[in-house]
């Protein structure tokens, strides 16, 4: 047993009052969860201390929180690693802080209303099966495998952890977000679903569907359950663009595919032919800008003369596409190869589902230890 | 920590060399006056910033897996000088150290060109200059060499996404205070650390050209909550973050409809005015935001001290 503090986020709606911390102070075992501590705290400080709970085993995904500001389960919380992670920077002395879920109302204390910012998102994003045809009399007959790509996103327990950790929807309210659209993905990766394309193309062209995702990762570090919801969203853009989906308002497309081909070109980022290949593809030709593109271009000339003005952009490379150097020597081409094998085979590694075969070998000591143990058990049984 | 002098595969990533070609210049600077030496791989290509891995996953790999082979052949631990760089890679490598079949697959077209990825070679590690100068050179190495604290300094860390999420894949299992080092070396500078909101939060960056307004609103928000919080400059170990803090940072202002105007340092700009170079050999005055408040605040140290 030992003793910790949680200081919890309170608020109480018919109070009138402001939301305020309180500390409570409760004694349990480390291996226990932050949960058991906040519902210790309820049982003997504070009965109207509000959570919403039930399996206690992360299954149910109700008790979505943040503990000193990461999104995840009270529940899969240990409240001894939540102490330590408190006091990693002054050494000692700090509280636990537990929150309600970020991006989301809060009704009363720990308890947030997922209707508006998860549920509805869910929705939006037609999370049932649109099958082919009339549903066959009995059940679907598909290879098993063609649906394991789906397993990682059928993982999703609705707890919400990656939309309280969503920075995206933090700057933007309107963005699906990253439960809705891994639940897409299970659907879109569905060998039984009809409406893929339609799906990709509907996604694509919400600006704040799959192209606004900014790629901060905290919808990883706040699964409980190894959804990795980003990776997901990362799924969509490549699927989409393989399904020729291209004509995104986002230019999310065009300026992924401007990346791709300067990379294959030069080795390294040629930023002026960045720019001007994801806003106006194909200038050589002719110019095709896309939707978008022009006001995305005025946008962003401030900036380039503010840069040209301090120094910043002041070479040649830096203003004229297409004159950065290539990578010296037979670099380039070696990178071309790896385009031309890479761009045949587009192997998908999911660690999720395939694993980690390279477990690293036994060190040989503790092997040899071990062999010394039991011979000496066998001479000391022998003996006996 | 290691006694000897450090040398290292250097991998600067494309931004150091564009954009913010200032941070490539004082990345040379302070590696000399810590001495650091870098063995730059000029060969190498770009890291693909997670957008090559959107669109082709082998090739991301493939691609990384060269630079790796080339940092292999040096012999050396390899170091990069970019959040991004070291995220997008630490990505393609976990999965190219996860399986000993795909790694062979990947291996196949490297071997047409004399390289090969080995995982584990020689402690092979790939490291964010932030991670080898408190790993590897160590806090109390780098005080000693200190010779203008930044005493009054108050310094807002700015980590940028990739060093610091998700943890299981950067290391923390092992390093479990990487999401505290930029603390650990403002302090050990003489600096004081301001803590705000938005430290470890997302730039805006990646979705600069894809959805500007929440881009933008995101760089404005932190930078702002930085100066309520009483910031002199942030400083970070990303330089696309920089483009977003930095480059950006007068639209930004108009977003979130305030008055910004916040110094934005790269990490060997903080580390090298504590060595005492100046602010122009540290290509300061290409920055954006203006570095006179930063230099003010030291000189105005210097002259009590």
């Amino acid at each position: 047993m030992a003793e910790y503090t949680l200081k919890v986020r309170r608020y109480q709606p018919e109070s009138g009052e402001s939301a305020y911390w309180e500390e409570f102070k409760v004694d349990l075992d480390p291996s226990l969860s932050v949960l058991d501590g906040i519902l210790q705290a309820k049982d003997r400080e504070d009965g109207s201390l509000s959570v919403r709970c039930s399996c206690r085993a992360a299954i149910c995904g109700s008790c979505g929180m943040k503990i000193n500001g990461q999104s995840g389960l009270g529940c899969k919380t240990q409240i001894g690693e939540a102490h330590e992670a408190a006091n990693r920077r002054n050494g000692g002395g700090e509280p636990i802080v537990v929150e309600p879920m970020g991006n989301m109302p809060v009704i009363k204390d720990l308890i947030t209303d997922m209707e508006s910012t998860h549920w509805e998102k869910i929705r939006r994003v037609t999370p049932w099966l649109l099958p082919h045809g009339d549903p066959p009399e009995r059940e679907y007959v598909v290879e098993p495998e063609s649906m394991i790509d789906i397993t990682q996103s059928m993982a999703c327990i609705q707890c919400g952890a990656c939309v309280s950790s969503c920075l995206s929807m933090e700057a933007d309210p309107d963005f699906i977000g990253p439960a809705a659209l891994a639940k897409a993905y299970r659907f879109v990766g569905d060998p039984r679903d009809a409406e893929t394309k339609e799906r990709l193309h509907d996604l694509a062209h919400d600006q704040h569907g799959i192209y606004d995702c900014t790629h901060c990762f905290s919808c990883i570090d706040a699964c409980p359950k190894g959804v990795a919801p980003m990776d997901q969203i990362m799924r969509l853009r490549r699927k989409a663009s393989e399904q020729g989906i291209h004509d995104d308002p986002n230019n999310g497309h065009n300026h992924m595919n401007a990346f791709v081909k300067m990379i294959e070109k030069k080795g390294t980022n040629d930023e002026a032919l960045l720019i001007q290949e994801s806003y106006a593809p194909g200038i050589k030709g002719k110019l095709k800008p896309s939707k978008g593109a022009i006001k995305g271009l005025v946008e962003s000339l401030p900036t380039v003369l503010r840069a040209i003005k301090t120094g910043k952009a002041r070479s040649l490379s830096k203003l004229i596409p297409g004159i950065h150097p290539k990578l010296p020597g037979g670099a380039q081409d070696e990178v071309k190869a790896i385009y031309k094998h890479a761009e045949e085979h587009r192997e998908e590694f999911n660690i999720y589902i395939k694993g980690e075969d390279d477990v690293e070998p036994e060190p040989d000591e503790p092997t040899a230890a071990i062999l010394a143990d039991e011979a000496k058990a066998a001479a000391d049984k022998g003996e006996s | 920590m290691s006694n000897g002098p450090i040398k290292v595969a250097y991998w600067p990533g494309c931004v150091s060399r564009g954009f913010t070609s200032e941070l490539h210049g004082s990345m040379a600077l302070v590696a000399e006056r810590l001495g650091i030496e870098l063995v730059e791989l000029d060969r190498a290509n770009c890291c693909g910033a997670g957008i090559i891995a959107e669109h082709n996953q082998e090739l991301a790999d493939t691609l990384n897996a060269r630079t790796f082979a080339l940092a292999q052949q040096t012999g050396l631990a390899m170091m990069n000088i970019c959040s991004t760089c070291q995220g997008a890679q630490s990505e393609c490598q976990q999965r190219l150290d996860a399986d000993s079949s795909y790694r062979a697959h990947i291996n196949e077209v490297l071997s047409g060109q004399g390289l090969s990825y080995e995982k584990g070679k020689d402690g092979f590690t790939n490291k964010n200059f932030l991670w080898l100068l408190v790993e590897d050179y160590g806090l109390e190495k780098l005080a000693e060499k200190v010779v203008r604290p930044l005493s009054g300094l108050r310094v807002g860390p700015f980590y940028g996404c990739y060093v610091v999420r998700p943890k299981e894949r950067l290391g923390y299992d092992e390093f479990p205070d990487r999401d505290l080092y930029l603390e650990q070396v403002i302090e050990a500078l003489g600096g004081e650390v301001v803590e705000y909101d938005g430290a470890r939060k997302c730039c805006g960056f990646p979705v600069i050209t894809m959805n500007r307004e929440t881009s933008l609103r995101q760089a404005g928000t932190h930078v702002g909550d930085a100066l309520d919080a009483g910031a002199d400059c942030l400083v970070t170990p990303c330089p696309l973050c920089h483009l977003n803090l930095d480059m950006q940072q007068p639209e930004a202002a108009k977003v979130v409809n305030r008055d910004l105007g916040l110094a934005v340092l790269h990490l060997p700009q903080l580390v090298g005015l504590a060595l005492g170079a100046e602010p122009k050999q540290l290509g300061m005055s290409k920055h954006i935001a203006s570095t006179g408040w930063v230099e003010e605040r030291l000189a105005g140290a210097g002259a009590t001290a």
